[in-house]
């Protein structure tokens, strides 16, 4: 008599993959009670959600806009978690890039375009990194946790920009709180003619890869994931775990910095209050879904920016509120994370000599 | 009367047999002592008694009644109460609310009727403790107070500790002792469980020795010996020496002067300790577990730093020294918990050239290419059961033991230090893992081999040192060594010498 | 100036009802040892579904009633996610934060479509408990739900100092292990640790849509959530602290909208970003020795 058991012990390899598979399909049908409800067929809302976009130049193109924030800050994300700092402040420290770049950008006038470009992500990367600097300090010298005092300052930034806004860096003639425009050489170029595509999206791209480099051929990703997996044996293996997770927190800042150089030199050309609608939390989820592991978060990130782009068709063609972008978003997380769960289980066949 | 009575007592954790049969009885008003080594079978059997685990086979009387104790609530009911090695109190609460935790039923709780409760019960029991003051304000030997108060408390009338003076200093374990004498005069009966010989002396009534698993006799204390009883604690398995040739001795590879650590609790692990390995020699530190072979290890990996004295390797001094400073000293490290030492993650490869990785740099890359062949040669020489590729979390103990052995071997250190190297494997790892070290020997590298199995130590080391409460007591040739002398000086009841200094 | 000061404190006890609500909700949680971070998406749902059954049944306090007890099924899901599967707590609470914050939106937008004028519903009036009595007259002029706010202080108190509940509550968040050896049941009182504080912050926030505001909209929480954290740490997980603490945030908030009026050319905003630099002060000073209830972010698995 053939039965099952449950142990507890890691399940094969090949499980993995299809965990994020599976969360999708759980959430979709969670959802669709969401769809049900607004009065929409789910399959059609589905249809709109995830292939519409897609289907013309337009929104293809637009999924890939709304991605290039996620690719970064994912990133951003993802390289700091790998090594086990939970670094929630990567909301801030896209703003304090937003904050360096919107400054950068007023000082360029004149500037050959790719030495613009160049300073304004230099200067976004290192405001990203400044500003995450006090939590790692604290976690490294005081054993302060990051997560609290990380979040903090993501409220703290937009206190900042809230007063540079409304105070010297108003715009003087309408009188909005928005900075003033930055300099066209200091605006990334466009990828595509008569589209949003900009620069921002390459750069995405070439950061995921060299994420994806560093963790998987460098020393230092080593020596990062080795901290990230176990502390302890990491430091009697001979790693500088104080060392590692410092520059792991603050290039983490970094990344996230230069999503904020991403959305003011790429869409809006100038620092508002409204720069990010979460772009840092977002990136977590990112990060999750993809398992920390940088090509699974380069999809993650099309696949939430896809989210956000069908979010909008659905509520055009169906009238299902747009929300149900976000909605999705944060189940798919939340399902994901209790799907991984289940790589910690393993299902034997029992052969009848170990059954009863 | 016996208060308790335990027949027949097996109980199997896999292929082992942790109690084989045991007959164990308690009388009235008696303080008996449950001696003997590590794995000898002590801590299970409590374990049976106070419901936490269940016995295959056997039963349980108390008070001539057969009983069935399925969990601690069910002992705590039939008055049994136990006082583990490691406290379960919460250190920013009160004594008091510690005492009553989970105890009171009702909404309210009201700390001045449980600070008077508690008040009476402590000088009911004669138990000296401030029921108003926090735990994390108390010393040990108060917070073990506040432990055996929490039993008191629930009408305990056997009280089981387990190796209660292993935590305390000799003031305060005298403060025990006294309590107990108070406590037995008023009915109380106590199971002390201890591997501390001139202890169970002093305090004990009776006192049944275990060994792997099984009682080896029971006797009042007036009608034997210590060293009848250390006879008895210690192993006699056939003292098959692997070969072992005299090889000359060199000149002092590793040498600890002066050197006291503090444990993760702040209390002092290593006092003073002083050793001296040569090349060419094993130097085998035996003791029972939890006398500061854990600390002196650590110290000699760099994961603990002393508080006090000199680490020398070579003439260079590794105070303070990180522990990658010494692994390039050229100390080989074997740690005493394999899975600290590995990432289950990561990948034999990877594993293998963790402590080494800035020799397969270049330019901040890492050459996976030499990584592969260094451990595809590491896997041949050493025969490991396994692929590059693979996740070390699925390789067998054993095997794991070998990628350790692997990647200290391969860097030919000058000193190796193995702390319990052999624990947990199998028959034909554990002899792999032994006769490697004694090839090490022979090559003139200098080895430091901390292991409870008194066995291992003997077979393998030129020289034994035990170690108790976190000193030597004593350093012998393996030659000249008798298994009653070091039963007794592990378990603290031999008056070294003028000869056994060094 | 005396009017200034009467209306400062006025305001003043207004602005800390809120924090008050949702911080008193989080202490349950952190002292049961869990960090939820879904308080401001508590707080969001809180807003809407008192705004929602409000408006829906006319009845105010049936709205209040409604948010409470979304707000402690939205607690018992941390729960399901921190304690029964053990995820991590961070994750775990931002993610209930984006979920509860989207499905409110959602649920809104699908209740009242996008209309021109949004809808709005009568909110509680302020009680005048001591009319034309100069200066506590204006001061005792308050909702109801800021005397329950003031009530509940001394209330959680002794709920958790003065209650077998409470001492239980304390020792799992201390030291799980030791509690659990003492026969309490762990998971069940961090499941009841995260309802209540659920309900806690999912009044304060049906506080802001049904008193305050009278309406609902997509700041109506506006990182409060995230102030609560802060104030929770500020107040050393001590309920009359942590009130001190909503009042000083309160204050300042307070004081900051009305120096805005009187055209001071001052940034504001040091004030407001004040209470969170003090907190990450204060854990720099304790550093390791942080009054952080000890078993907090360790999630307990009974081998």
């Amino acid at each position: 008599m053939r039965r099952l058991r449950i142990e507890r012990t890691p399940a094969p390899l090949w499980v993995r993959p299809l965990i994020p598979v599976l969360a999708a399909l759980i959430t979709f049908t969670l959802t669709a009670v969401l769809i049900v409800l607004a009065k929409a067929n789910p399959l059609e809302a589905y249809f709109y959600f995830l292939i519409a976009p897609l289907s013309s130049r337009v929104s293809a193109i637009e999924v890939l806009v709304k991605s290039t924030p996620l690719l970064l800050t994912g990133a951003a994300v993802t390289f700091a978690f790998s090594a086990g700092y939970w670094n929630i402040g990567a909301e801030g420290q896209l703003y304090a890039g937003a904050i360096a770049a919107a400054w950068m950008g007023t000082l360029l006038e004149g500037f050959p375009q790719p030495l613009g470009v160049l300073l304004m992500l230099l200067s976004g990367f290192i405001a990203g990194v400044l500003w995450a600097l006090p939590p790692a300090l604290l976690k490294v010298k005081l054993a302060v946790d990051e997560v609290v005092t990380t979040l903090l300052l993501n409220s703290v930034i937009l206190f900042i920009v809230s007063y540079l806004l409304n105070g010297p860096w108003r715009d003087p003639v309408s009188g909005w709180p928005q900075s003033p425009e930055i300099a066209a050489s200091a605006m990334l170029p466009k990828l595509l003619p008569r589209a949003r595509l900009h620069l921002g999206f390459v750069i995405g791209v070439l950061v995921i890869g060299v994420l994806w480099f560093v963790l998987s051929r460098t020393t230092f990703g080593l020596k990062m994931r080795a901290t990230g997996l176990g502390m302890q044996a990491a430091r009697f293996a001979g790693v500088k775990v104080d060392r590692t997770l410092l520059l792991s927190a603050l290039i983490s800042g970094g990344i996230a910095g230069l999503a904020g150089v991403s959305e003011v030199a790429g869409i809006h050309f100038h620092l508002i209050d409204a720069i990010s609608p979460g772009y840092g939390y977002t990136g977590i989820i990112i990060a999750m879904l993809g398992g920390l592991n940088p090509l699974g978060v380069g999809v993650a990130a099309l696949f939430i920016g896809l989210l956000s782009t069908g979010g909008q068709s659905v509520s055009r063609a169906l009238g299902v509120p747009a929300y149900l972008g976000d909605v999705v978003q944060a189940v798919l997380l939340l399902v994901t994370l209790g799907a991984f769960i289940l790589q910690n289980y393993r299902i034997r066949w029992l052969k009848a000599s170990e059954a009863g | 009367m016996a208060v308790i009575e335990m027949r027949n007592i097996t109980k199997r954790f896999g292929s082992v047999v942790a109690n084989n049969c045991i007959n164990f009885s308690l009388e009235r008003g008696e303080i008996h002592a449950l001696l003997g080594e590590n794995g000898a079978g002590k801590t299970t059997l409590m374990r049976i008694l106070y419901g936490l685990y269940h016995a295959d086979q056997g039963e349980i009387l108390v008070d001539d009644r057969p009983v069935h104790i399925a969990s601690p609530r069910e002992a705590i009911a039939l008055g049994i109460g136990m006082v583990s090695q490691h406290f379960t109190l919460v250190p920013p609460l009160s004594v008091a609310e510690n005492v009553v935790l989970g105890y009171i039923k009702g909404l309210r709780f009201d700390p001045t009727a449980a600070h008077r409760q508690v008040a009476e019960a402590a000088s009911r029991y004669s138990i000296e403790i401030d029921p108003t003051m926090l735990v994390r304000h108390l010393s040990v030997g108060e917070r073990q107070r506040v432990e055996i108060l929490k039993a008191l408390y629930r009408n305990a009338r056997v009280l089981i500790l387990d190796e209660p003076t292993s935590v305390l200093t000799p003031q305060e374990a005298n403060a025990l002792f006294e309590s107990l004498e108070r406590l037995r005069k008023a009915g109380l009966s106590v199971i002390f469980i201890s591997h501390k010989l001139n202890e169970v002396m002093a305090i004990c009534d009776r006192i049944t020795v275990l060994r792997q698993g099984r009682v080896i006799g029971t006797a009042a204390k007036d009608s034997i010996t210590p060293a009848e009883l250390a006879r008895m604690m210690v192993s006699q398995s056939s003292q098959e020496t692997l070969r072992r040739e005299q090889s000359p001795r060199g000149e002092v590879c590793l040498a600890l002067k002066g050197v006291s650590a503090l444990d993760k609790k702040g209390l002092p692990a290593l006092k003073n300790i002083n050793l001296e390995v040569r090349s060419g020699e094993i130097l085998g530190i035996a003791g029972v577990s939890g006398n500061g072979q854990t600390e002196l290890a650590e110290v000699l990996f760099g994961t603990l730093k002393p508080s006090s004295g000199q680490i020398i390797l070579d003439g260079k001094d590794l105070q303070g020294a990180d522990p990658d400073q010494f692994l390039n000293a050229g100390i080989g490290r074997i740690p005493e918990d394999r899975h600290q030492a590995i990432l289950g993650e990561l990948t034999v490869a990877e594993n293998m050239v963790l402590e080494r990785l800035d020799e397969f740099t270049q330019h901040g890359l890492l050459d996976y290419q030499q990584v592969r062949a260094y451990s595809e040669r590491l896997i041949a020489e050493y025969q490991i059961k396994a692929l590059p590729t693979d996740r070390m979390r699925t390789l067998s103990g054993g095997n794991i033991q070998k990628v350790i052995l692997a990647r200290v071997l391969s860097r030919q250190p000058r000193v190796i230090v193995a702390s319990q190297p052999t624990r947990g494997l199998d028959v034909g790892a554990t002899e792999y893992v032994r006769s490697k070290l004694l090839e090490q020997r022979e090559r003139g590298v200098a080895v430091l081999l901390i292991s409870e199995d008194l066995d291992e130590v003997l077979a393998l080391s030129d020289r034994i040192a035990v170690m108790y409460e976190g000193q030597i007591v004593g350093t012998l040739r393996t030659e000249e060594a008798t298994l009653e002398q070091l039963g007794m000086m592990m378990a603290g009841s031999w008056k070294p010498s003028e000869e056994d200094a060094g | 100036m005396g009017d200034f000061l009467v209306g400062l404190i006025a305001a003043t006890l207004r602005v800390a009802t809120p924090l008050t609500f949702g911080t008193l909700g989080e202490l349950f949680a952190e002292r049961a040892g869990i960090l939820n971070l879904g308080i401001e998406g508590i707080m969001f749902l809180g807003a809407f579904v008192g705004f929602a059954v409000a408006k829906a049944s006319g009845s105010l306090w049936l709205g209040v009633l409604a948010a409470v007890v979304a707000g402690m099924l939205a607690g018992l899901l941390m729960g399901l996610l921190s304690v029964r599967l053990g995820l991590s707590q961070h994750v775990s609470g931002l993610g209930i934060t984006l979920l509860l914050t989207g499905l409110s939106l959602f649920c809104f937008r699908l209740l009242y479509g996008e209309p021109r004028i949004p809808p709005a519903i009568t909110p509680f009036e302020r009680l005048s408990v001591l009319p034309q009595v100069p200066i506590l007259g204006p001061i005792l002029e308050q909702y109801a739900l800021t005397y329950v706010a003031l009530a509940l202080v001394p209330l959680v108190w002794w709920v958790v100092y003065r209650t077998n509940f409470g001492l239980q509550l304390r020792a799992v968040g201390e030291n799980p292990e030791a509690a659990d050896a003492a026969g309490v049941d762990v998971f069940l009182m961090r499941y009841l640790a995260l309802a209540i504080g659920g309900g806690l912050m999912a009044a304060g926030g049906a506080f802001l849509s049904l008193a305050q505001l009278g309406a609902f909209t997509y700041g109506v929480i506006a990182g409060r959530g995230w102030v609560c954290i802060a104030l929770i740490i500020f107040g050393n997980w001590h309920p009359v602290k942590v009130l001190w603490g909503a009042l000083l945030f309160g204050g300042v908030f307070a004081l900051q909208l009305r120096l805005q009026t009187t055209g001071l050319q001052m940034p504001y905003e040091t004030f407001l970003a004040l209470p969170y630099l003090v907190t990450i002060a204060a854990l720099a000073i304790a550093g390791r020795n942080a009054a952080y209830p000890a078993g907090l972010l360790k999630p307990y698995k009974r081998e």
